[in-house]
C-alpha cells in the first residue's frame, strides 16, 4: 500500500472535480470566440466589451447582480430538490405562481405599514412556490408519478392559470388612456403598494456616500437572495432535515431502512425548492416593476436548472454561476447595442448552452477517469 | 513442452491508489484445476485481468507454454486459448443462449446470413460433452443464473479456449447450483482443460482444486498441492494471522419470548404470496437461524419484521407487546437492530462519511441533534469510539464509505447496529462477500449479543454459518416455515432437501 501517493492523487482528483465549471467556462468562451470569427469580429474586442461593460463600472455591476438575483432563487431551488435525488423543472411555474401571489397581496393588502406588508409579501411569493410544488412533490412521494413530467404540466397550467388572473386583475387605464377612450391592453396587474416596494440599493448608497447611478434597478432582494444562500447550506448541511433529505436523494432505500419517512421528505423537499423559485417574485416584482407581467419572468425558471448544475448544486456554486450568468446576459445586451446588431444577443445564449454542456461532459470525464483509477 | 502451461514472473501493478500486484510469481500446470485465494483487494482480480489482457502489468514477463507472450488485449488472450468467465455475466437477456454464444464471431451462411442452426448443433455438442444441459434455444431472461453461468462457460469453450479463469464464480449460486458447477469444472478437467478459479471460500478450494496459491496485500505468500494442505493452514496464510473457523458457542440460558410471529402473510408488488402464515419465536439468548436457497422469502421476512414492508394478515409481537404495522423508526426506537442483506441497497449511504453513517438512524435524536442542528462534536466523538472499537479502517472518520473495503463497510454497519443495545439483532446474510477475517470478526459480534442474552434472527444462504452459530433452525421455502429443529445432530442431507422442497 502506498497511502502517501494515493492521498495525493485522491486530493488531485477532488480538486479537478470541483473546477470542472472553469474549465468549462474557459471551453465555453473558447467556443465562442470561434463564433465570433465566424461572424467576421474579433473576438478579444467583444470579450473586452462585454465583460467591460458589464462588470468594469458600478452601475455594471449594479445591472449584473440585479439579473442575477432572480437565478440565485432559481438555482438554488434546483439544487435543493436535486439534493433530495428530485429534479424540479417546474421552476417556471413555481415564479409564476409564487410573484403572482406576492403582487396579489401587494395591491390588495395596500393599507398594511411596510413593516408587516414586506414580510407578509415575501411569505406569500415563497409560499405560492410551495403550495405549487407540493403537488408534484406529493405525487412523487404517494404514488410514485415522475417529478419532471408532472412539473412540466404544472408549468403550462400555471402559465395559463396566471394569464388568466392577470386578466381579472388587470391595472386600471391611466388617465391618458381614460381620456383617449381606449381600454387597458396591457397583460399586466396594478401595481403594488408603495409599502410593499423593496428599496433600490441607489439611494440605500448614496447616504453613506457612495456614487451610484439612481436609475439602476439594483434592490435589496439581492441580499436576501445571499441570505437565503446562506440558510439553504446551513439546512443542508447542518441540521438533521438536511441530513435525511441528503440521504434519501443519495440512497432512498437506505433512508427508509434507518427509519427515515422517504415520502415526508420528498414532498417537504419540493416544496422548499418551490417556495425558493417562488422568491424571485421580491426581486422582479417587490424590487423592480412592482407589478406582475409574465415577460419579467420568462425563462428563469429553466435557467435555474443551468446555474445549478454549473453550481455543482452549491448554494455557493448556485450564486458564482448566477453572476456569471447575469454577466453574460448583461454585457451580451449592451454588446448588441454597442456593436449595432452585428453581435446578436444569441450569442450569450449559445455560450451558456455550451457551458453546460461542457460541464456534463468534463464532469463525466472526471468521473470515468476515477472509475477508472479506483478499479483494481 | 514446458513444465508449465501459464507462467506469470515477477508481474507488479500500481494503480495510483495502491499497489495491487508486487513482483507475483504464478504458474499453472496443464490440466489441473487452480485455486488463486486471497481476501478481498489482495490483488487476485488484478493478476488474472493481466493474463487476459484487460490490464499491462508494470512490470513482469508472461510465459504460456514456455514462449514469452505480450497480452496487450482480451483478442490476444483469446489466441492463447485463455477465456475468463466474470464475476457479473455479459449476456444479453432478450437473445437466445445460441445468439448470446456466438455474438462477435457469428457463423455465416451463404456471407450473408447467420447460422444459427450450425450455432445451435455446435453449442448442443459442447454441452453433451461436459455435461452442461443446456438448451440452445432458451432465452437468457427465462433461465436461472446457474444456467446463465454455464452460458459464460460456454461462449469461452466456443471461442477455444484451453484455460478457463473462473472469477468468484460461486458468488452468485445456490447450494445446488454450487455442487453442480463443480461437477462440471471437473469434467472439463477430466477432458484436459486448465482451469484457474478465484475463490475467498476455503471448502471449495479443498473440494475442487489440485493446489492453490495464496496472495495478500498484493503479494504472492504462497502454493500448496490441495490434499497436503488443510483450511486453517490456507487461512492463516489468506489473513497473515491464526483465524478460528469454526466457532465455538457456549452454553447460554434461554430467556423471555422477545419475537413472536403469528401466522404473517405478505405480498410483494407483483401481488405473489411471498410470505404464507409464518409463525416463529425468538427468545433472549438464542440465535434462530432461517435456512433456505435465495428468494424462498427471507428478504421479505426481514423486510416485515423491520416495517420496511407492510403484511397483509397476521400479527407480529415484541415481549408481547403488538407491533405490527409500526413504521421503520418506531421499531428501531424499540432497540430493534438489523444488518441488511444487501448492505450496498440498503445498508449505508455510500456518498456519506463513516461517521454521518455511524449515525444513521439515530441522526435525529439527542445527543446526535441540538435543536434542529446536528450536533458535530457529539457526532465526531462517538465515531471516533465506533471505529476504535470495532476496528474500521482505514480509521479517517471523514471518508466516504465508498472507499472502503467491503469487510470495512460491514464493520461500520455492525458497529452502528449493535451500539443500538438492541434487544433484538436481525442479522441477514451477514458475512456475504467478505473475506475470512471478516467473517471471523461478524460471527464473534453475533454470538457476544448471544452472551449478551439477546435474541437473534440469522438468515444466510451458507449452511455452514447457519449450523455454526444457531441454537434453532427453521427451513424456509417457498414463503412457508416448513420445519423448525433443534441445532443438535442435524443431518445436513436432510437440511439440504427440506430446502429444496422435498419432505422428509
Amino acid at each position: 500500500m502506498n497511502r502517501d501517493k494515493s492521498k495525493k492523487s485522491n486530493l488531485f482528483f477532488s480538486i479537478i472535480e470541483r473546477i470542472t465549471p472553469i474549465i468549462a467556462i474557459i471551453g465555453a468562451l473558447f467556443i465562442g470566440s470561434i463564433v465570433i470569427l465566424l461572424m467576421g469580429e474579433d473576438p478579444i474586442q467583444v470579450y473586452k466589451m462585454m465583460f467591460g461593460l458589464a462588470i468594469g463600472n458600478r452601475d455594471g455591476w449594479g445591472n449584473v447582480l440585479f439579473r442575477a438575483t432572480p437565478l440565485i432563487f432559481t438555482g438554488l431551488a434546483v439544487a435543493f430538490a436535486f439534493r433530495c435525488g428530485l429534479f424540479n423543472i417546474g421552476g417556471e411555474g413555481q415564479v409564476y405562481v409564487g410573484a403572482f401571489l406576492a403582487a396579489y397581496i401587494g395591491f390588495t393588502f395596500a393599507k398594511l405599514p411596510a413593516i408587516l406588508l414586506i414580510p407578509i409579501t415575501i411569505a406569500a411569493s415563497a409560499l405560492g412556490g410551495a403550495l405549487w410544488a407540493a403537488l408534484p412533490g406529493f405525487l412523487k412521494a404517494k404514488k410514485g408519478i415522475h417529478e419532471v413530467i408532472i412539473t412540466i404540466m404544472m408549468n403550462w397550467i400555471a402559465t395559463s392559470l396566471t394569464f388568466y388572473l392577470v386578466l381579472v386583475y388587470k391595472a386600471p387605464p391611466t388617465e391618458e388612456m381614460r381620456l383617449a377612450g381606449v381600454p387597458q391592453m396591457i397583460p399586466h396587474t396594478s401595481e403594488i403598494a408603495e409599502a410593499a416596494r423593496l428599496p433600490r440599493i441607489a439611494p440605500l448608497l448614496s447616504k453613506i456616500n457612495i456614487s451610484f447611478p439612481s436609475h439602476n434597478p439594483l434592490n435589496i432582494s439581492f441580499f436576501l437572495a445571499i441570505i437565503v444562500a446562506i440558510l439553504v447550506y446551513y439546512i443542508l448541511w447542518k441540521t438533521s432535515l438536511g441530513y435525511e433529505i441528503r440521504a434519501v436523494g443519495y440512497n432512498s432505500a437506505a433512508a427508509e431502512y434507518a427509519g427515515i419517512s422517504i415520502a415526508k421528505n420528498i414532498i417537504l423537499a419540493m416544496m422548499i425548492s418551490g417556495a425558493l423559485a417562488g422568491l424571485v417574485g421580491t426581486n422582479e416584482v417587490m424590487g423592480y416593476k412592482f407589478r406582475w407581467r409574465q415577460e419579467l419572468f420568462l425563462g428563469l425558471g429553466f435557467n435555474g436548472i443551468a446555474v445549478a448544475l454549473l453550481g455543482k448544486n452549491h448554494p455557493l456554486g448556485v450564486v458564482l454561476a448566477a453572476i456569471l450568468f447575469g454577466t453574460l446576459s448583461y454585457g451580451g445586451a449592451l454588446v448588441n447595442i454597442y456593436t449595432a446588431g452585428k453581435i446578436p444577443r444569441e450569442l450569450i445564449m449559445v455560450i451558456q448552452a455550451v457551458i453546460v454542456i461542457l460541464v456534463v461532459i468534463s464532469d463525466e470525464i472526471i468521473k470515468r477517469l476515477i472509475l477508472r483509477r479506483k478499479t483494481e | 513442452m514446458a513444465q508449465y502451461l501459464i507462467e506469470m514472473k515477477d508481474i507488479s501493478k500500481t494503480f495510483p491508489l495502491v499497489k495491487a500486484n508486487d513482483k507475483v510469481n504464478f504458474s499453472v500446470k496443464k490440466g489441473e484445476i487452480h485455486a488463486l485465494v486471497g481476501e478481498n483487494g489482495a490483488g487476485k482480480s488484478t493478476l488474472m485481468s493481466i493474463l487476459y489482457g484487460l490490464y499491462q502489468a508494470d512490470e513482469g514477463e508472461i510465459f504460456i507454454d514456455g514462449q514469452k507472450t505480450n497480452i496487450y488485449n482480451p483478442n490476444i488472450a483469446i489466441e492463447n486459448k485463455i477465456g475468463m468467465v466474470h464475476q457479473h455475466f455479459m449476456l444479453v437477456p432478450p437473445l437466445t443462449v445460441a445468439e448470446n454464444v456466438i455474438l462477435g464471431m457469428e457463423p455465416r451462411r451463404n456471407y450473408f446470413f447467420i447460422d444459427l442452426k450450425k450455432a445451435a448443433s455446435d453449442i448442443k455438442e459442447l454441452s453433451e460433452k461436459y455435461g452442461f444441459k443446456i438448451d440452445p434455444w432458451a432465452k437468457i431472461e427465462d433461465v436461472s443464473v446457474g444456467i446463465q453461468q454455464r452460458v459464460e462457460i460456454i461462449k469461452v469453450l466456443y471461442r477455444g479456449a484451453e484455460i478457463l479463469i473462473l472469477d468468484e464464480p460461486t458468488a452468485v449460486l445456490t447450494p445446488q447450483e454450487v455442487e453442480e458447477l463443480f461437477k462440471i469444472l471437473k469434467s472439463l478437467k477430466g477432458q484436459g482443460k486448465t482451469i484457474v478459479f478465484i475463490t475467498h471460500k476455503l471448502n471449495e478450494v479443498m473440494a475442487l482444486s489440485d493446489r492453490v496459491t495464496v496472495m495478500r496485500d498484493g503479494k504472492m505468500v504462497g502454493t500448496k498441492v490441495t490434499s497436503q494442505t488443510n483450511t486453517s493452514e490456507i487461512a492463516t496464510l489468506m489473513v497473515g494471522r491464526e483465524v478460528l473457523l469454526t466457532t465455538s458457542k457456549a452454553e447460554q440460558t434461554i430467556g423471555k419470548t422477545v419475537l413472536r410471529l403469528e401466522k404473517v402473510n405478505a405480498f410483494n408488488q407483483h401481488k405473489y404470496h411471498v410470505l404464507k402464515d409464518i409463525s416463529l419465536t425468538v427468545k433472549e439468548g438464542q440465535i434462530l437461524g432461517i435456512a433456505g436457497v435465495e428468494g424462498k422469502g427471507q428478504t421479505e421476512l426481514v423486510e416485515v419484521i423491520t416495517g420496511l414492508k407492510p403484511i397483509s394478515g397476521g400479527k407480529m409481537y415484541l415481549y408481547e407487546k403488538d407491533i405490527t404495522g409500526l413504521s421503520p423508526r418506531k421499531l428501531r426506537e424499540l432497540h430493534i437492530a438489523h444488518i441488511p442483506e444487501d448492505r450496498r441497497k440498503r445498508g449505508f449511504i455510500a456518498d456519506y462519511s463513516v461517521a454521518e453513517n455511524l449515525v444513521l438512524g439515530s441522526h435525529y435524536k439527542s445527543p446526535f441533534v441540538k435543536g434542529c442542528f446536528l450536533n458535530p462534536p457529539e457526532i465526531r466523538g462517538y465515531a471516533n469510539k465506533l471505529i476504535k472499537d470495532y476496528d474500521i479502517r482505514p480509521a479517517v472518520k471523514e471518508n466516504l464509505l465508498k472507499s472502503l473495503s467491503g469487510g470495512n463497510q460491514q464493520k461500520v454497519i455492525v458497529a452502528r447496529e449493535l451500539e443500538r443495545e438492541p434487544n433484538l439483532l436481525i442479522a441477514a446474510q451477514p458475512t456475504r462477500g467478505l473475506d475470512v477475517g471478516s467473517i471471523e470478526f461478524v460471527h464473534k459480534q453475533i454470538l457476544k449479543e448471544r452472551s449478551k442474552g439477546k435474541a437473534i434472527l440469522l438468515i444466510s444462504a451458507e449452511l455452514d454459518e447457519i449450523l455454526s452459530l444457531s441454537d434453532e433452525i427453521a427451513v424456509i421455502y417457498e414463503g412457508k416455515i416448513v420445519e423448525i429443529m433443534v441445532n443438535k445432530n442435524i443431518d445436513r442431507g436432510k437440511l439440504g432437501l427440506l430446502m429444496t422442497g422435498v419432505h422428509k
